[in-house]
């Protein structure tokens, strides 16, 4: 199997195979972080911009870190979009592709943004989150993480509890689960569950304890700052308790469930602070995967020509 | 302490009108029917070959408690209710505060257990003071005891909410109740727009007022699938709307009250301010249009309406007046003398309407049909004698009604509620 890829936009565009073989890079490049020597050539004499129309901290680390493991030349462009505002996205995609950069990392506040970019330039585009759609990186290092914990995804059962309709990291990790096999069921509020993720091969309940039940994996789909609108739901007094991921919800999960959530955690609401605290949680896992994660996205894209296998 | 009803007339199925039943209510519930000699330990309460129905249960009724105590409070309403044959109530949650958090959910709860006569089952807002801006905690209010959602008899312009509202209920399971009057149409009427507001040179409300929101709230409700239920239809319109969305398969249920189909706005005729509603009364197409709604079974409930307001705010100029009826002690009869006398729908039928359909509607599953091991709520009704409706005597507070000197059949003579007789 061999798939030319200039960018990567999102996990609904990858095949099991291809996110498999993300996941085993992600393994290597784990290997690598754990040497004393972190630094690898395989990106020496590339460059990596990071475009982040989004204020990000976990992200564009993450981001950072991996290109410079990988001894490319990292320019952050953050700073400088403010002093671009008025011009377009095509624009400032030109810009960085005439003085010769390889790859855009870019976060932005609209779906389809990585798409529209990476047309008009030669460097590949990776989507570090766009709008509501999606979130690739943290998605496989969700991934990653689970594939560490649980093996294999075939009849793994995951669980989705949050907000669903304002998490592209939710979207992205829906695509990727239902592709590798595992079986995934979502609850939250009804106004923030769309229904029409049953037609994705979700199962929507209202009920969190049944999306729960006999779950390996729970993920927490973080209330983004729009839901605290008083739209969607009451308040955070209600949301807590009829979502809130705690003791009393995991004793319907199976006994070896993990628990993993994004961060940052509002604790006590979206999760409790015990089983934050407590060995089910992996959000340390999360964290230390998601530079290898990024490494081996950097990395495989580099292979242009040598494609997916 | 058991009671025993002797030669009651049931009208409901299975039971054969015919013949004389009795009925032994133990421990709040109906323990058994059929034929029954008087123990020990029993009271025996001969009603004399009367009709026993199911108590009735009240879909739309103002409390005004808390907040308005000086046009109605928890006590009087309760007095007025089993006076009406009402054996349970609800309580619009239009209060001050506002029935829009468990704390006013508890107080009404607490107060109606403590006090009241008959059951009492608030609504929760959906929003915030009624405000139709922010949602409030439907999920905490109904673990407190509410039984539907409501708008508060306001007018929620933003449809985008109302379908929040809608999809969030879906999750508690509840009926979300909507007063449907577009206030952008309606604007300064007060009453309805036609012959008559011309006659009297007063503003009208239009048809379309509640009939565009009628349309509105039914294709939110059906593309969500929640449950809706359209509070007080008055026009022929909105009956269609509704017979139509019925037959789409729609979760959709209304009500009706019996000034919709009993008066027309020529009621309003001599600035009767008593014949001041909101949905103002129609013409008599539209009540032609209710009567069949009713028949046909488009339309599902006949609640009371019951609205007190002050009676010195009824002695005013018909602009500055009060909306509003007194009707909690006159639905029944007014029901019985214009849908069952008149031949137009049976008994049965009209149990169905005031009784077994609003309690599935609020999910009041014990409630509504006579049958052991139900909810020991049932009245006993006098349907051969004629009387006149006095508002003077009414328990409300609000002693006064369009219906005054009105000769009506149905009168109530017993409400049992819980296996006590309270009235």
């Amino acid at each position: 199997m061999t798939t030319l890829r200039k960018d990567l936009f999102g996990l609904r565009d990858l095949s099991a195979d291809e996110i498999r073989y993300i996941l085993r890079a992600a393994d290597t490049m784990k290997y690598i972080l754990n040497q004393k020597n972190k630094k690898s050539p395989h990106l020496q004499g590339k460059s990596v911009i990071l475009l982040f129309y989004e204020p990000s901290a976990r992200g564009k680390l993450s981001f950072e870190l991996a290109a410079q493991h990988l001894s490319a030349n990292v320019v952050d462009m953050t700073g400088s979009i403010h002093a671009m505002s008025g011009e377009k996205l095509q624009d400032m995609g030109q810009l960085v592709d005439q003085m010769g950069a390889d790859f855009i990392i870019l976060r932005h506040g609209m779906a389809g943004a990585p798409r529209l970019l990476a047309e008009c330039v030669e460097a590949s585009v990776i989507n570090a989150g766009d709008g509501f759609n999606e979130n690739p990186g943290q998605a496989l290092l969700d991934l990653m993480t689970i594939k560490e914990r649980k093996g294999d995804f075939e009849d793994l059962k995951v669980a989705i509890i949050g907000d669903l309709v304002h998490s592209r990291l939710a979207r992205s990790n829906i695509w990727g689960l239902t592709k590798l096999g595992a079986r995934v069921c979502v609850s939250g509020p009804p106004t923030l569950m769309p229904q029409e993720l049953t037609q994705w091969g979700v199962e929507c309940y209202y009920n969190a304890a049944e999306a729960v039940n006999q779950a390996d994996v729970i993920l927490t789909a973080r209330l983004e700052a729009e839901t605290r609108n008083k739209r969607f739901m009451p308040s955070l007094e209600e949301y807590k308790r009829f979502f809130r991921i705690d003791e009393k919800l995991l004793k319907y999960a199976k006994k070896d469930a993990i628990v993993l959530h994004p961060g940052p955690v509002q604790k006590g609401i979206e999760i409790s602070a015990g089983v934050v605290d407590s060995p089910q949680c992996i959000i340390n896992d999360q964290m230390s995967n998601s530079v290898a994660v990024r490494m081996a996205m950097l990395y495989i894209l580099s292979q242009i020509g040598g494609g997916f296998q | 302490m058991n009671l025993l009803l002797k030669n009651c007339t049931l009208v409901t199925a299975p039971f054969d009108a015919e013949q004389k039943y009795d009925i032994l209510l133990k421990d709040g519930m109906i323990a058994e029917i059929g034929s029954i000699a008087p123990a020990e330990g029993m009271r025996v309460l001969d009603v004399g070959g009367k009709t026993v129905l199911p108590g009735l249960i009240d879909m739309h009724c103002n409390i005004c408690d808390p907040g308005y105590e000086y046009m109605e409070d928890i006590v009087s309403a309760s007095r007025s209710a089993a006076r009406g044959g009402f054996t349970s109530i609800t309580c619009e949650p239009n209060t001050n505060p506002v029935i829009d958090n468990k704390t006013v959910v508890e107080y009404v709860v607490s107060k109606s257990k403590e006090m009241a006569q008959v059951n009492i089952y608030p609504y929760g807002s959906m929003s915030i003071g009624c405000k139709g801006v922010e949602m409030a905690e439907l999920g905490e209010m109904h673990d407190a005891g509410i039984v539907a959602v409501s708008d508060g008899d306001e007018f929620i312009d933003d449809a985008s909410f109302l379908r929040n509202v809608l999809q969030y209920s879906r999750m508690l399971h509840l009926s979300v109740i909507t007063h449907c009057e577009d206030r952008t149409l309606s604007a300064n009427g007060v009453m309805n727009e036609g012959v008559t507001s011309s006659k009297l040179g007063l503003f009208g409300m239009p048809k379309e007022a509640e009939e565009v929101i009628v349309a509105r709230n039914i294709i939110l409700a059906e593309a969500v699938g929640a449950r809706l239920h359209i509070a007080h239809v008055s026009t022929k319109g909105s009956v269609q709307l509704i017979r139509e969305a019925k037959q789409r398969g729609a979760r959709i249920t209304c009500e009706t009250c019996p000034h919709y189909f009993m008066l027309t706005e020529a009621a309003a005729e001599g600035y009767n301010t008593l014949a001041k509603v909101n949905p103002p009364l129609r013409t008599q197409e539209d009540v032609d249009a209710i009567l069949q709604g009713i028949a046909d079974g488009t339309i599902d409930v006949i609640a009371s309406g019951h609205s007190p307001t002050g009676q010195l705010n009824k002695a005013r100029e018909f602009d500055d007046a009060g909306y509003g009826v007194s009707s909690l002690e006159t639905a029944f009869a007014l029901s019985y003398t214009g849908l069952v006398e008149t031949g137009l729908i049976s008994a049965k039928r009209l149990v169905d309407l005031m009784s077994a359909k609003p309690a599935q509607i609020l999910n009041l599953h014990h409630k509504g049909v006579l049958e052991e091991g139900r909810d020991a709520d049932l009245i006993v009704v006098d349907t051969d004698e004629f009387y006149q409706i006095e508002p003077d005597h009414f328990a409300s507070k609000a002693k006064f009604s369009p219906f005054a000197g009105f000769s009506v059949k149905g009168r109530v003579l017993y409400t049992i509620v819980g296996g006590k007789v309270v009235m």
